[in-house]
C-alpha cells in the first residue's frame, strides 16, 4: 500500500516535472541579470523594462491579439451555423460528406492549409486585385476557416445532446425560429459558444505555421516574431515575454474557472427573479 | 346557463354538430413506412379526446402533426372552421404538453410559465396577474422562483401543464402526460387533470398508452393500430362493444374463441364454436354468410364461477378445472381449462373476507348470460 503510494507519488512528480520544470527555467531566467541567458547573474527585472520599451514585441503582441480576437469571433458564429446545420438538418443525400468536408480541417497538416491559401491569395489578387498586400486581414482570414470546424466540433456535440423538444416547445408558444434561437438554443449552448470562442482564440494566437504561408512584410505575429528571434539565440527579452504571457494565461483561466464556479452556486441557491435572463 | 340538451354533453351523436378538431385523410409516410395512414377524425369543444395505441402506433406522430411540428404527407387539419394544415406552430391556435415536458432549464418556473405570453406581447402586469393564477391553479405558487432542475417530476409535469394552458388554447395536446409520474400520483393527477379541463373549458387531445388513464379521463377514445384507428367511441363503447379483435383485444383482458356461422335469420346468427364446444344464437343486424369465420369475446368479469353447476339454463355453461389462479386484493384471477383443452380467464370479485374461493385442480362450473358473448366479424 505504502510502497504503491510512495511509487505513484514518484511518477506523478517525474510527469509534473516533465511539463513544468522548463516553464519554470523559463520564469526563473526572465528575472536573470546577465545578459546571456545560460549564465545567472543574480535577480534583476531589467528585462522587463526592456520588454516593455521593445515597440517591435509590443505591435506584435497586439497584432496577435487583434487577429485572435477578430478571428475567434467570426469563427464561433461561422462554426455555430456549421454546428447546428450538421446537428438539426435531417438525412438527406451527401450529408456524410459535408460533414467530413466541415471536419476536414481538424486532420489536414497545417502546411497543407498555410500553402492552399497562399495560392487561394494569390490568385484572388491576380484575378480581383484583392487582397492587395497580405498581412492581418489575410492571417485572420486563414485562421477563420480551420477555428470554424473546431467549434463547429463543439456546438454540435453541445446540440446533439439537448432535447430537440425544447426548441419545439418554444415554437409551440409562439416564438419565430430566429426567437427560438436566440431564447432557447443559444442560452443553452452558450457554454459551448464560450469553449469554442476561447479555443479559437488559442488556437490563432499560437499559430505559427499558416501565419508565417499567408503573412506578407511588415506583419509579424508573436509566434513568429519569437520564432525568428530564438534562432538568432535565446533572450532574455524573451524569456520575459514568456512569463507574461503565463501570468495572463493562469490569471485567466482563474478567473473563468471562479466565475463559472460562482454562477453554478448562485443558480442553485437564489434563482434570478421574473423577467430577467431572458429576452 | 346553457340549455342542455342530451346532445350537449354526446355532439358526436349530433348530426348538425360542428366539429372543433376536423381530420380529414390525415397521412405521414416515413420513405415507405406508414406511420400514420389516411385518418378521418372529428373532436368536438371541450371534449377530453384520447388516442389509445401500442408503442409505435403512430400517435406521438399524429399529435406532432396537429401541433404543426411534423409536415402531414397528405390530408388536412381544420380548428375552428380554419384550415392549418401548412400553418407553422407559432400561429396554431393549439398548445403541446410534451411527453419529456421540455421546461426551458434555464428559466424558472415563473418564466417558463410566461414564456407564451411574452412571445404574444402581453402587458406586463396582466403577464404577472395570469401567472400567478395558473400557478395558484395548478398550486405551484410557493416554486415560481425555482429553476426545473430544483423541482419534483410530478411538481415538472404541473410546470408544464401551465406553461400550455397559459395562452388559453382552444386545443391542448397532451403526449402522455402522466407517463412519468408513480401510480398513486398518477391516480391523484387524472383526476386534477379532469378538473381544470372542467373548469377552463378547454378541448383536450390526449395521447396515451395506458387503457386505464384512457377510461378514466375520456369522452372518446380512438384505438390506434399501424397508423390507423380501429375503433372511435366512449369508454363505454370501446370497452363493451368493441367491433373487432384489435380492439377487443387491446383494451382490457378478453377471451377470443374462433367459431364458423352455420345458420341464422334477418336478425340473428347462428354459430357453432369448437373451442366453447356448443352452438349459440345471438342478435345481429347483418346477415352474415354460413361458413364465414368470426370471433366469439367475453370479459373475464362477465364470467360466474362457482364449484356447483348454475341452476339457470339460459346460460352458456362450461365445465372445468381450475389451472392458475392469482390473487390481486380485490380480485381474483383464474385460468380454467375446459374438458377439450380451451384455457379461459375470468376474474371474480372477493367479496368476503374469509370466503374460500376455488383452488388449483379444483373443478368449476363457468357460465355467463349470452347478452354478454360479444360477436366479432374479424
Ligand atoms: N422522424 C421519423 N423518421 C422515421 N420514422 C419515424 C419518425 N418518427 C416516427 N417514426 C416511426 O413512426 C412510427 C410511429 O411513431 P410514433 O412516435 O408516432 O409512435 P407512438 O405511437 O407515439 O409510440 P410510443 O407509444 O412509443 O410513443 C414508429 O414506428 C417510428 O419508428
Ligand atoms: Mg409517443
Amino acid at each position: 500500500m505504502k510502497r504503491h503510494g510512495t511509487f505513484v507519488l514518484s511518477m506523478m512528480a517525474f510527469g509534473f516535472a516533465f511539463l513544468y520544470v522548463p516553464i519554470a527555467l523559463v520564469v526563473l531566467y526572465s528575472f536573470n541579470g546577465s545578459s546571456l541567458s545560460t549564465v545567472w547573474g543574480g535577480f534583476s527585472l531589467r528585462w522587463y523594462g526592456e520588454l516593455f520599451r521593445n515597440e517591435e514585441i509590443l505591435r506584435a503582441v497586439l497584432l496577435s491579439l487583434r487577429i485572435a480576437a477578430l478571428s475567434a469571433s467570426v469563427a464561433t458564429a461561422l462554426g455555430t451555423l456549421a454546428g447546428m446545420a450538421m446537428a438539426r438538418l435531417p438525412r438527406f443525400r451527401g450529408r456524410t460528406l459535408f460533414t467530413a468536408m466541415i471536419l476536414t480541417p481538424l486532420v489536414m497538416p497545417e502546411v497543407l492549409t498555410g500553402l492552399s491559401l497562399l495560392l487561394l491569395f494569390v490568385s484572388l489578387h491576380d484575378l480581383f486585385g484583392w487582397p492587395g498586400a497580405r498581412g492581418g486581414s489575410t492571417i485572420a482570414i486563414a485562421h477563420i476557416t480551420f477555428s470554424t470546424a473546431y467549434v463547429a466540433v463543439i456546438v454540435r456535440s453541445r446540440l446533439t445532446g439537448m432535447d430537440p423538444s425544447l426548441e419545439e416547445a418554444a415554437m409551440d408558444l409562439g416564438a419565430r425560429p430566429l426567437r427560438v434561437f436566440l431564447d432557447i438554443t443559444v442560452p443553452l449552448i452558450a457554454p459551448a459558444l464560450l469553449t469554442g470562442w476561447l479555443l479559437a482564440f488559442t488556437l490563432s494566437l499560437d499559430d505559427l505555421v499558416i501565419a508565417s504561408f499567408v503573412s506578407g512584410p511588415g506583419s509579424t505575429t508573436l509566434p513568429m516574431l519569437i520564432f525568428s528571434k530564438v534562432r538568432l539565440g535565446v533572450t532574455p527579452e524573451i524569456n520575459a515575454l514568456a512569463t507574461v504571457i503565463i501570468v495572463i494565461v493562469a490569471t485567466g483561466i482563474a478567473i473563468a474557472a471562479r466565475t463559472m464556479r460562482r454562477r453554478e452556486a448562485r443558480h442553485a441557491e437564489r434563482p434570478a427573479p421574473l423577467g430577467t435572463g431572458t429576452g | 346557463m346553457e340549455e342542455r340538451t342530451p346532445l350537449a354533453s354526446t355532439p358526436w351523436l349530433d348530426p348538425d354538430a360542428r366539429p372543433f378538431v376536423r381530420i380529414e385523410g390525415l397521412s405521414k409516410h416515413f420513405g415507405d413506412f406508414k406511420a400514420v395512414d389516411a385518418i378521418d377524425l372529428d373532436i368536438y369543444r371541450a371534449e377530453l379526446f384520447s388516442i389509445l395505441g401500442a408503442s409505435g402506433s403512430g400517435k406521438t406522430t399524429l399529435l406532432r402533426m396537429l401541433a404543426g411540428l411534423e409536415a402531414p404527407t397528405s390530408g388536412r387539419i381544420e380548428i375552428d372552421g380554419v384550415d392549418v394544415t401548412d400553418a407553422p406552430p407559432y400561429e396554431r391556435p393549439l398548445n403541446i404538453m410534451f411527453q419529456s415536458y421540455a421546461l426551458f432549464p434555464h428559466m424558472t418556473v415563473e418564466q417558463n410559465v410566461a414564456y407564451g405570453l411574452k412571445k404574444d406581447r402581453t402587458p406586463g402586469p396582466e403577464i404577472q396577474r395570469r401567472v400567478a393564477e395558473i400557478l395558484d391553479l395548478v398550486q405551484l405558487s410557493s416554486h415560481a422562483r425555482a429553476k426545473p432542475s430544483q423541482i419534483s417530476g410530478g411538481q415538472s409535469q404541473r410546470v408544464a401543464l401551465a406553461r400550455a394552458l397559459i395562452k388559453q388554447p382552444k386545443v391542448l395536446l397532451l403526449d402522455e402526460p402522466l407517463a412519468a409520474l408513480d401510480k398513486k400520483l398518477r391516480e391523484h393527477t387524472q383526476f386534477e387533470l379532469v378538473n381544470i379541463q372542467d373548469q377552463l373549458g378547454v378541448t383536450f387531445v390526449v395521447v396515451t398508452h395506458d387503457q386505464e388513464e384512457a377510461m378514466t379521463l375520456s369522452t372518446r377514445i380512438a384505438v390506434m393500430n399501424e397508423g390507423r384507428f380501429t375503433q372511435i367511441g366512449t369508454p363505454n363503447e370501446i370497452y363493451e362493444h368493441p367491433c373487432n379483435r384489435f380492439t377487443a383485444d387491446f383494451v382490457g383482458k378478453i377471451n377470443l374463441f374462433e367459431a364458423t356461422v352455420i345458420g341464422g335469420g334477418d336478425a340473428e346468427v347462428t354459430l357453432r364454436c369448437e373451442a366453447l364446444d356448443c352452438t349459440i344464437t345471438l342478435p345481429h343486424a347483418a346477415p352474415l354468410a354460413a361458413g364465414a369465420a368470426v370471433s366469439l369475446a367475453v370479459r373475464p368479469e362477465k364470467i360466474f364461477l362457482a364449484k356447483e353447476p348454475p341452476r339457470e339454463t339460459d346460460r352458456t355453461v362450461l365445465r372445468g378445472v381450475v389451472l392458475d389462479l392469482g390473487y390481486f386484493g380485490g380480485l381474483s384471477l383464474y385460468r380454467i381449462e375446459t374438458g377439450n383443452g380451451t384455457v379461459i380467464e375470468v376474474s371474480a370479485q372477493n367479496r368476503q373476507r374469509d370466503a374460500r374461493g376455488p383452488e388449483w385442480d379444483d373443478e368449476v362450473y363457468l357460465s355467463w348470460d349470452a347478452s354478454n358473448t360479444i360477436l366479432l366479424g374479424e
